[in-house]
């Protein structure tokens, strides 16, 4: 069997808010390069903050992150090249247009204005944006400021590529092209770490998962073998057995 | 470079599509400095050409209150509506309290009787000091001063004459009101000591040629103003309102530029700006650039409504310094002074509400402690050194130094040092937080 490099590598990984206990302690975590990985677990299972450590936006206090062999803490800067990062909010200026907005991050991203042009123009294409390229985001349904969210997020072509939650709140049919469209971006090599509570949607695209509980991995690998390890039809009825049906959110 | 100008275009497009924020930066500093240039240069006017109105009331019929009477009318200062002699005092406060008037003078009967005993007592004295003896044949045993004092207080020398006012007249406004009627109680005196002594030595009466000779000739005073180019035009209303409340706009960018940081802070496009590999200071460095621009056009327009505007409306035109160069840079440094204060308030505030409540609220402070609002000699002492630490005070400082002076910019080299250390410390502070806060 043949070993695939490491997109992400974490190892020893601890973290915690201050005043709280650790979230994390001694995690690890190894997510292939190439791969399609879902990231799951109930609400304060550690989701967003493991995504957040990944990105940089939050420093552990002890372990290693790598992204691509480089680590996050000695090399901040151009680690940023190596990622885009689609956030669960619409991360972007709802007064300019979408052709403004990746003006912007496009040189934020590290782009020429020659290759910002070339890739908006490409960008706005396939995500169906071609028509309200030059009217303000603020007048746009959800399902467009989601499409224009990730076209952000994706504009420097950046080989790893982070979505959390990225199709909430957006019709069948905007839902079914983002994902078509995140498919063709794995199919071209970006390696996608995906969270969502939409198991469904996660079922049709990842091909490898993690489900996470209380800052611990609780089960890791092909979706297809947990469910038969598991004896379950789906990823729901798998969520289920391993993290219970009680309310999960009671704490403030 | 190229991400400063990417950055730079995008903060201008989102300032110039804000319409309300565009209103509060540029429409509303024109209208406070047109609003409180009028109500200045109009209480000037009204102290130095309009008349205010006085009503007298005239108990006495003697001839010295007929004079101090017509008097008061060439004072310059009021216009006199006479009321009966007979209408008692509440009627008068009444007619004040209905704002027909501001003052009213009560002339007491015995004005004019009250006014020759101590004419007569005053040139016994003199003649007597002079040993010529008395030859008035007055009562030697009183002071002879008349008095203009507030009712209810007593006076040994007759009743005084009664000055009513209302309250929301201010004290310097009073205070110049009463030195009138003191000069036109004056006047009338000496006139009356003029006659008086002229007769006792000439046993005949004064001409009235040589009495209003003698009466008018008087020392001139001759006003110059103080500049450092020589020019003897006498700062008005606009040289001193323009200056202040440009320097008030410019800070005010507090409102729009620092809530601008804190939204991007609390909302979803800050996250991703952090995963980017660009730093923060870029943004910060953009909305200093946009921002300064945004305190020259304040500063360009306020000017340009001072120059050709304010003529049009009845308002003294606001003379530019002659150093032109010298206004640029000033007004650049004071904008930066200004985005700077601005940029820190929006990194330490947590909320929106945060940043546009004590931005703006430490402005107004800022402001009235620097001197824009009460002139920096009228301050109590203690409030002269808390003055300075008032960023907007320096500001101030260095323009009065061009638009009232007419100096040039080595003329204010200590106030632009002051305002250089001023802005270098609010851009350690901003640095400061921003690290603290991992933004940087």
């Amino acid at each position: 069997m043949a070993t695939m490099s490491p997109a992400i590598q974490i190892n020893e990984l601890f973290f915690g808010y201050s005043g709280q206990s650790g979230l994390f302690s001694d995690f690890n975590l190894m997510i292939e390069a190439g791969s399609r990985f879902g990231l799951f677990g109930p609400n304060g299972a550690g989701k967003t903050t493991l995504m957040n450590l990944m990105t940089g936006l939050l420093t552990p206090s002890g372990g290693h992150i790598r992204l691509l062999g480089k680590e996050i803490k000695k090399h901040k800067s151009s680690v940023n090249f190596l990622f885009g990062f689609v956030p669960q909010d619409f991360s972007f200026y709802h007064e300019l247009s979408p052709v403004e907005n990746l003006a912007f991050f496009g040189a934020w991203s590290g782009l020429s204005s020659t290759v910002i042009r070339k890739r908006t123009s490409e960008l706005l294409d396939i995500l169906g944006l071609t028509a309200v390229r030059d009217k303000k985001v603020k007048d746009f349904s959800g399902g467009m400021k989601r499409r224009v969210n990730l076209a952000i997020g994706v504009i420097h072509e950046p080989p790893l590529l982070f979505l959390d939650e990225p199709t909430v709140g957006v019709d069948v049919q905007t839902r079914h092209a983002i994902i078509q469209y995140l498919k063709q971006l794995n199919a071209e090599g970006t390696t996608l770490i995906y969270t969502s509570h939409q198991l469904s949607e996660a079922e049709d695209l990842c091909d490898r998962i993690a489900l996470i509980d209380q800052g611990r991995i609780i089960v890791h690998g092909d979706p297809d073998n947990l469910l038969s390890e598991h004896g379950q039809e789906g990823l729901e009825g798998l969520f289920l057995h391993l993290t219970g049906k009680n309310y999960r959110d009671q704490s403030v | 470079m190229y991400r400063l100008w990417a950055t730079i275009q995008k903060d201008v497009r989102v300032l110039s599509r804000d319409k309300v924020g565009i209103t509060f930066l540029f429409i509303m500093p024109v209208l406070l400095v047109l609003i409180v240039t009028s109500i200045q240069n109009n209480t000037f006017e009204l102290i130095n050409k309009n008349r205010v109105p006085l009503l007298v009331c005239n108990r006495d019929t003697g001839a010295s209150s007929r004079q101090f009477i017509r008097t008061l009318d060439t004072v310059g200062l009021f216009t006199v509506q006479l009321v009966p002699a007979d209408q008692n005092d509440q009627s008068i406060r009444d007619r004040l309290q209905k704002k027909d008037a501001y003052l009213a003078v009560v002339v007491p009967p015995d004005f004019s009787a009250q006014m020759a005993v101590r004419t007569k007592s005053l040139l016994g004295k003199a003649l007597n000091s002079f040993g010529l003896g008395d030859s008035t044949g007055g009562a030697y045993d009183r002071d002879g001063k008349a008095d203009v004092r507030g009712k209810g207080e007593s006076d040994a020398d007759g009743m005084p004459i009664t000055l009513y006012y209302h309250p929301i007249l201010q004290e310097t406004f009073r205070r110049s009101a009463q030195g009138a009627i003191y000069s036109a109680l004056q006047l009338v005196e000496s006139r009356q000591l003029l006659r008086t002594l002229y007769f006792s030595i000439n046993e005949k009466e004064l001409p009235d040629t040589l009495e209003n000779e003698l009466m008018t000739r008087r020392a001139k005073i001759s006003e110059i103003p103080v500049s450092r180019n020589g020019d003897r035009s006498t700062p008005n209303a606009s040289q001193h309102n323009v200056p202040a409340w440009t320097i008030f706009s410019m800070f005010f960018v507090v409102v729009s530029l620092g809530s601008g940081i804190v939204r991007e802070k609390l909302n979803g496009s800050f996250i991703r700006l952090k995963t980017l590999p660009t730093n923060y200071l870029v943004a910060i460095l953009s909305k200093q650039i946009t921002y300064l621009g945004v305190t020259m056009m304040q500063a360009a327009s306020i000017f340009a409504v001072g120059v050709w505007l304010f003529p049009l409306l009845g308002l003294p035109k606001l003379n530019l310094p002659t150093d032109w160069a010298g206004l640029i840079f000033l007004s650049l440094l004071c904008g930066w002074c200004a985005v700077s204060y601005a940029i820190c308030i929006g990194v330490f505030a947590q909320t929106e509400e945060q940043a546009n409540g004590f931005g703006a609220l430490s402005i107004v402070i800022l402001a009235a402690i620097g001197g824009l609002m009460v002139p920096d000699f009228a301050m109590p002492g203690n409030f002269q050194t808390a003055m300075k630490l008032s960023p907007l005070h320096w500001c101030l400082e260095a323009y009065y130094g061009l638009f009232l002076e007419q100096g040039k910019l080595k003329d204010v080299w200590s106030n632009v040092l002051s305002l250089l250390i001023i802005i270098a410390g609010l851009q350690g502070v901003m640095l400061w937080g921003l690290k603290r806060k991992n933004l940087i």
